[in-house]
C-alpha cells in the first residue's frame, strides 16, 4: 500500500472550532480499510469528538496494538504523535508514554483480538494501574487482519461466514474494565454515532482509565446473517441504559428534559456529563449494579450500551505515583543529576 | 599448633557457612569492613541459594594484600555455623587450615579431620548465658564469632568497634549490646584459643581511597546520575536490587524539596513484556526510562526488542546475567546472555552492548548508557552479572563532572520545526545513519509523525516498497558503525615483554584474568590483555586478534558466546581463538584461567603423535 495524501480543499464556509480549526485539521492518511468496516466509523467520531472538543491535535498522543482496528490512527488526527506498537502490548506502551508526560491526552486503540486475546493481561493491568486515557476497542468479534477467526469476544454458539461454530465462552471487555477499576466505562456501536461521539468526548476529558468498548462490524467476516457482532444484529439487541449529552464547562446546559429523567455528573475539569435516562432504574455510579445489569441483559441475549459507570472523582496514576507536576520528560539536567558533591558523601560512606 | 598449618598474613581466603535467614549477613559483612578498615584488600562473594529462609549459604572473602580481587577457590578458614553442611564444609578446608565452630554440643572426633587446626567455641551456650531473648540469642551468636575472629586474626578490636557505633549511631541500647556480644566472643577466643592463628591481617596501606559497593546498587545510581526518570521492571534474581537501588537513590536525590514530589516513577509491573513496554513508550515521549532484568525477562522481552531497534527508540536495558538456560542456575553466576541480547528478536537486529567490570563501570556506564541511548536512538544493554551485581567489591570511588550535560542525541525542537527544518523522521541527513526525531507535544503543526514496526518511508509514512525497506536496513547498518566511534574503548594491558598470546575477556572475568596473567608471567608466560567493553566491538579489536598467534578467549558460558560473537561480527580466524570457558556457576579463578592457558599451550608445542599406519 502507498501513502495517499489528502487533498486540502477548503470551502470558504467550512465549520471551524475555537481553536481555528476545520474539522480536516483532525483527519489522518486515507484508510485503507474495507468499505464499510466498522472501524472507520470511529475513527470518524474521534475526529469529531477532538473537533468539537477544541483539542490541540499534538496535544493527543495515539497508540494501538496490531490489527485492522489498531491501523485506524494513522487515518485520524495527523498532527498527533502515533505509536502502532506489538501485537497486545498498546497499554503499556501508552502507560510509559503516559509516566512521561503527564500532560498530552492518551488515545489507545485496539481490536478485541489485540486486547481480550494477546493482551488480556495488559489490558487488565493498565486499567488497574488508573491510567489516565482514553482506550477504545474496535470490537467485531474476529481477528480481521488474520482473515477472520474468532476472537475471544465471538459470542458462544455463533457461527463465522462458513458456518463452523464457537464453542468457547465470551470475553465482556466492559464488564472486565468494571471489576478491574476503570473510573469511565462505556459501550457504543460504530453504526450509532450521536450515542459514539459524546461517549468519546466524556472518556477523553475523563482523568483516569476511561474505557469504550466499540462493537463494530467487520464487513469482510463478521457481517454474515448468523452474526451476533453484524450491523443487523446489534441494532436489534441494543439494549442503551442512558444517552450521553457532553457539555463543556463553557456551553450553557440547555435542560429540555423533564426531570427526573436526567442525570449530571460533573467531571475533575468542569465538563458536565448529562444522563438522559432510558432504564428508569440505572445508576451509572453503582459499578456493583452495573455488572448485574450486565450480567442479567446478556443473559437475555441483549448487547448493554450507554455510559455504563464513570466515577468522576478518580485519581490517575501519577497521583498515586506522587509525581512533580511538571512532565518527567521535561525536567532538565539540574533536576535530575545530584551532581559531584552528592557523590563525594556517598563515596564517603562506602568506605 | 602442629607445625604444617598454613601461615600467611594479609592472604588468605576464609569462608562462612551459614543458615540463610539467620542474620549472618550483617555479622559478615561487619568482619568484611573490619578488614578493609585495616587497609587490607577484601573480596567476599555470597553463595546463596534460591529461596528465602532455612537453607545454607556461604560468606566466602578473600583477603589479598595483593588486592587481586576474582575469586581464589579454596578456603583456609572455615567458620562453619551450620550443620546441615557440616561434611562438606569440613572436606573443603586446605590441609593446615583452620576451623572455627561452635563446640556447645560435642562432635565424636570422627566429624573431624586430622589435619586442619578445630577452633572450637562455645557460642550457643556463651549466647544463652548472655541473652534471653532468643532472636537475641541467635543474632549475637554471629557477632560473637565476628569478635573470635578479630581475636584469632590478630585485628584491631576498636576497628570492629567504631563499625559498629557508626551502624548504630543513636541507638545506644543497641550499639552496647553488640559491643558487649563483640567482646565476649573476643575474650573467650583470646583465652581459650590459640591466638593469633597463623593466619593474620596485618595493618596495611592496600584499600586507599577505594570504595566498597555492590554493582547492582551502582547501576541504580548511575541510572540516577544518567537522568532516568521512569523505571519499569518485573521482579527477578539478581537483577531486582537494581531497581531497588535506583528507588532509594531517587528517594534521597530525586525528590523535589519544596513539596516532597517525585522526579521519577518508578512503575512494578505484571511482567517483562509489561516492564519493557512502558520503557518503550516514555522513552518515545521524550524519558529517559529503563529496565532490569535477567535471563528470563530478555527472552520475554524480544519481540519489544525488535520493536524499539526498528522505530528507533532509546531504551537502557539493565541484564544481570544468571545461570541459564530456562530457569537455570538462578543464584549463580554466568555471562551467558550474549547472543540474547547481541541478536535479540526475529529479523535483522543488532544491540548495542556495554560490559561493566566492576560497580565503579557500573555507574560510569550505567549513566553513560541512556546517552548513548539517545544519540544513536537505540535499545542499549549494559551486561553485568550476578558476580558483580550482587557482591560488594572494592572499586575506584564515584565522580561526576559537573561540567557534563546530557546529550539528548538529534532531536527537534519547536523552533528548530518554526523555522521550516525539513524532518524526515526515518531519514539520513548527515550519512551517520542517525535520524532525527521529535517528541510527541512539539509543535502544533509540524513534526508528528507515526512510529510503527513496519516498513516506511524515510518519513514514517507506511510502505511496503523494497527500495524503502533497504534504505532503511542500509541506514541502520550506517548506524551500528558510528556506534561503533561513540562507545568505550576497549581496555588493552602490553605484557612485560612482546608476545605472540593474547587474551580477550569482558565483565566480570576481568579480577581473575589480571592475577591469571600475573602467575603465568611468573612462569614465563606472557600474555597480552584486551578487555572488551562494548559491543559492536572497535577495530582495535580486530587488530589485536590480528597482531597474535593465539588469542584465548575467556568467558563464563558452555558455548563460548563471546568467541562465536567475535568470528560473526570481527571476522576472526576460528583456529586463533581458543575457548577458555567456565560455566558452573561460580565466578572464574585466576587458577582456572592460567591452568587452562599453560595446558593449550603445552599441548600446541607437544610434538604431535607418530602417524600409525592403519
Ligand atoms: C505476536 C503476533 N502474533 C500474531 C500476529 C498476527 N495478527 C495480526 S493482527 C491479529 C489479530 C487482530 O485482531 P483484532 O485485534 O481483533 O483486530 P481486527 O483486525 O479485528 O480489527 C493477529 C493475530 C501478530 N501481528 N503478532
Ligand atoms: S477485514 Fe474486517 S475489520 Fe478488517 S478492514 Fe475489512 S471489514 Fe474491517
Ligand atoms: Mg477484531
Amino acid at each position: 500500500m502507498t501513502y495517499f495524501a489528502k487533498p486540502k480543499l477548503l470551502r470558504p464556509d467550512t465549520p471551524k472550532n475555537a481553536l481555528g480549526y476545520t474539522r480536516r485539521d483532525y483527519e489522518g492518511a486515507i484508510s485503507s480499510l474495507c468499505a464499510g468496516c466498522g472501524h472507520d466509523s470511529i475513527s470518524a467520531a474521534v475526529v469529531q469528538a477532538c473537533f468539537d472538543l477544541d483539542i490541540q491535535p499534538h496535544r493527543v498522543a495515539k497508540l494501538s496494538g496490531i490489527g485492522c482496528s489498531s491501523k485506524t490512527p494513522d487515518y485520524f488526527l495527523g498532527n498527533s504523535h502515533g505509536f502502532n506498537t506489538t501485537h497486545g502490548r498498546m497499554p503499556s506502551v501508552l502507560t510509559g508514554a503516559a509516566l512521561a508526560n503527564r500532560d498530552l491526552i492518551y488515545l489507545g486503540v485496539s481490536g478485541d483480538g489485540d486486547s481480550a486475546s494477546i493482551g488480556i493481561g495488559q489490558f487488565a493491568h493498565a486499567m488497574r494501574r488508573g491510567v489516565n486515557m482514553t482506550y477504545i476497542v474496535e470490537n467485531n468479534g474476529v481477528y480481521g487482519l488474520t482473515k477472520g477467526q474468532f476472537s475471544a469476544t465471538a459470542d458462544r454458539g455463533s457461527k463465522n461466514k462458513r458456518g463452523v461454530v464457537n464453542s468457547d465462552s465470551p470475553i465482556d471487555l466492559v464488564a472486565l474494565a468494571l471489576q478491574l477499576g476503570a473510573t469511565y466505562v462505556a459501550r457504543g456501536f460504530s453504526g450509532d454515532k450521536a450515542q459514539l461521539i459524546p461517549l468519546i468526548k466524556g472518556a477523553l476529558r475523563h482523568r483516569g482509565p476511561a474505557f469504550i468498548d466499540v462493537i463494530s462490524p467487520s464487513v469482510n467476516f463478521n457481517n454474515h446473517a448468523v452474526s451476533t457482532k453484524s450491523y443487523d444484529y446489534v441494532r436489534e439487541h441494543n439494549d442503551a441504559v442512558n444517552r450521553l449529552d457532553f457539555i463543556l464547562p463553557r456551553d450553557p446546559v440547555e435542560a429540555a428534559y423533564a426531570p427526573g429523567e436526567l442525570r449530571r455528573v460533573v467531571q475533575h475539569d468542569g465538563s458536565v456529563l448529562l444522563l438522559r435516562k432510558l432504564k428508569t432504574d440505572y445508576d451509572p455510579s453503582d459499578r456493583v449494579g452495573a455488572m448485574n445489569h450486565l450480567q442479567e441483559r446478556h443473559a437475555l441475549g441483549e448487547i448493554v450500551t450507554g455510559l455504563l459507570f464513570v466515577d468522576s472523582t478518580a485519581e490517575s496514576m501519577h497521583a498515586h505515583l506522587n509525581t512533580v507536576e511538571k512532565p518527567l520528560n521535561q525536567l532538565g539536567d539540574a533536576y535530575l543529576c545530584p551532581g559531584n558533591a552528592a557523590l563525594d558523601a556517598l563515596n564517603a560512606s562506602l568506605r | 599448633m602442629t607445625a604444617q598449618s598454613l601461615h600467611s598474613c594479609n592472604d588468605f581466603v576464609i569462608k562462612f557457612a551459614n543458615v540463610n535467614g539467620s542474620g549472618s549477613a550483617s555479622a559478615n559483612e561487619l568482619f568484611a569492613r573490619a578488614v578493609m578498615r585495616m587497609g587490607v584488600p577484601i573480596a567476599p562473594r555470597n553463595i546463596f541459594p534460591s529461596n528465602i529462609q532455612g537453607m545454607p549459604t556461604w560468606y566466602e572473602m578473600r583477603v589479598s594484600g595483593a588486592g587481586w580481587l576474582g575469586r581464589r577457590g579454596g578456603c583456609d578458614l572455615m567458620v562453619a555455623m551450620n550443620p546441615q553442611t557440616w561434611d562438606r564444609d569440613i572436606a573443603e578446608i586446605a590441609p593446615g587450615g583452620y576451623l572455627l565452630y561452635d563446640s556447645t554440643k560435642t562432635l565424636p572426633r570422627s566429624r573431624f579431620r586430622g589435619d586442619v587446626v578445630v577452633l572450637g567455641l562455645p557460642l550457643t551456650e556463651l549466647c544463652n548465658r548472655a541473652y534471653t531473648d532468643p532472636r537475641q540469642r541467635q543474632l549475637f551468636k554471629n557477632i560473637m564469632y565476628v569478635g573470635a575472629l578479630t581475636a584469632l586474626l590478630d585485628m584491631e578490636f576498636a576497628v570492629v568497634e567504631t563499625l559498629l557505633a557508626e551502624q548504630y549511631r543513636g541507638k545506644d541500647k543497641l550499639l552496647d549490646a553488640n559491643v558487649n556480644a563483640l567482646k565476649i566472643g573476643y575474650d573467650a577466643a583470646r583465652d581459650d584459643l590459640p591466638c593469633p592463628l597463623g593466619l593474620r591481617v596485618e595493618r596495611a596501606n592496600g584499600v586507599g581511597d577505594k570504595i566498597f559497593i555492590n554493582g547492582n546498587n551502582a547501576c541504580g545510581l548511575g541510572a540516577v546520575y544518567g537522568g532516568a526518570t521512569v523505571a519499569a521492571w518485573y521482579p527477578i534474581t539478581p537483577s531486582t536490587p537494581v531497581v531497588e537501588a535506583f528507588t532509594g537513590y531517587c528517594r534521597k536525590y530525586r525528590t523535589d524539596p519544596d513539596n516532597g514530589k517525585a522526579r521519577y516513577a518508578i512503575v512494578q509491573a505484571e511482567d517483562e513484556l509489561a516492564s519493557i513496554g512502558m520503557v518503550i513508550g516514555a522513552a518515545w515521549n521524550g524519558a529517559r526510562a529503563f529496565t532490569a532484568t535477567s535471563g528470563p525477562g530478555i527472552s520475554l522481552m524480544q519481540e519489544f526488542f525488535g520493536l524499539a531497534y526498528f522505530a528507533e527508540v532509546p531504551v537502557v536495558v539493565f541484564d544481570v546475567q544468571r545461570g541459564g538456560p530456562s530457569t537455570g542456575m538462578p543464584t549463580r553466576t554466568q555471562q551467558s546472555d550474549l547472543l540474547s541480547c547481541a541478536y535479540a528478536s526475529h529479523g535483522d537486529t543488532k544491540h548495542v552492548m556495554l560490559f561493566p567490570e566492576d560497580p565503579h563501570e557500573c555507574f560510569t556506564l550505567g549513566a553513560q548508557a541512556f546517552d548513548l541511548a539517545e544519540r544513536l536512538q537505540t535499545p542499549v544493554f549494559v551486561l553485568l552479572d550476578l558476580d558483580i551485581g550482587m557482591n560488594d567489591s572494592l572499586c575506584q570511588p564515584f565522580a561526576w563532572d559537573d561540567q557534563r550535560r546530557y546529550d539528548r542525541g538529534k532531536v527537534m525542537s519547536a523552533a528548530d520545526l518554526a523555522a521550516g527544518k525539513n524532518f524526515g523522521r526515518y531519514l539520513d541527513v548527515d550519512g551517520d545513519g542517525i535520524p532525527w526525531r521529535t517528541i510527541p507535544g512539539t509543535h502544533p503543526t509540524k513534526g508528528a509523525f507515526f512510529s510503527r514496526g513496519t516498513t516506511r518511508n524515510a518519513y514514517a509514512k507506511y510502505s511496503e516498497a523494497g527500495t524503502d525497506y533497504v534504505y532503511n536496513m542500509e541506514r541502520l547498518r550506517r548506524k551500528f558503525e558510528t556506534a561503533k566511534k561513540l562507545l568505550p574503548a576497549p581496555v588493552i594491558k602490553r605484557a612485560a615483554q612482546p608476545t605472540r598470546h593474547g587474551a580477550i575477556y569482558y565483565g566480570s572475568t576481568s579480577p581473575a584474568m589480571a592475577e591469571a596473567c600475573a602467575q603465568l608471567a611468573a612462569q614465563g608466560i606472557h600474555v597480552d590483555l584486551l578487555r572488551v567493553r562494548a559491543f559492536p566491538f572497535a577495530d582495535a579489536v580486530s587488530d589485536f586478534i590480528a597482531d597474535h598467534d593465539v588469542v584465548f578467549v575467556v568467558e563464563q558460558n558452555e558455548s563460548g558466546q563471546l568467541r562465536m560473537l567475535l568470528l560473526t561480527e570481527a571476522e576472526a580466524d576460528p583456529k586463533k581463538l581458543l575457548r577458555v570457558l567456565h560455566y558452573d556457576g561460580t565466578p572464574i579463578t585466576a587458577r582456572f584461567i592460567a591452568g587452562r592457558i599453560t595446558a593449550a599451550l603445552e599441548a600446541r608445542q607437544a610434538p604431535p603423535l607418530p602417524k600409525v599406519a592403519p
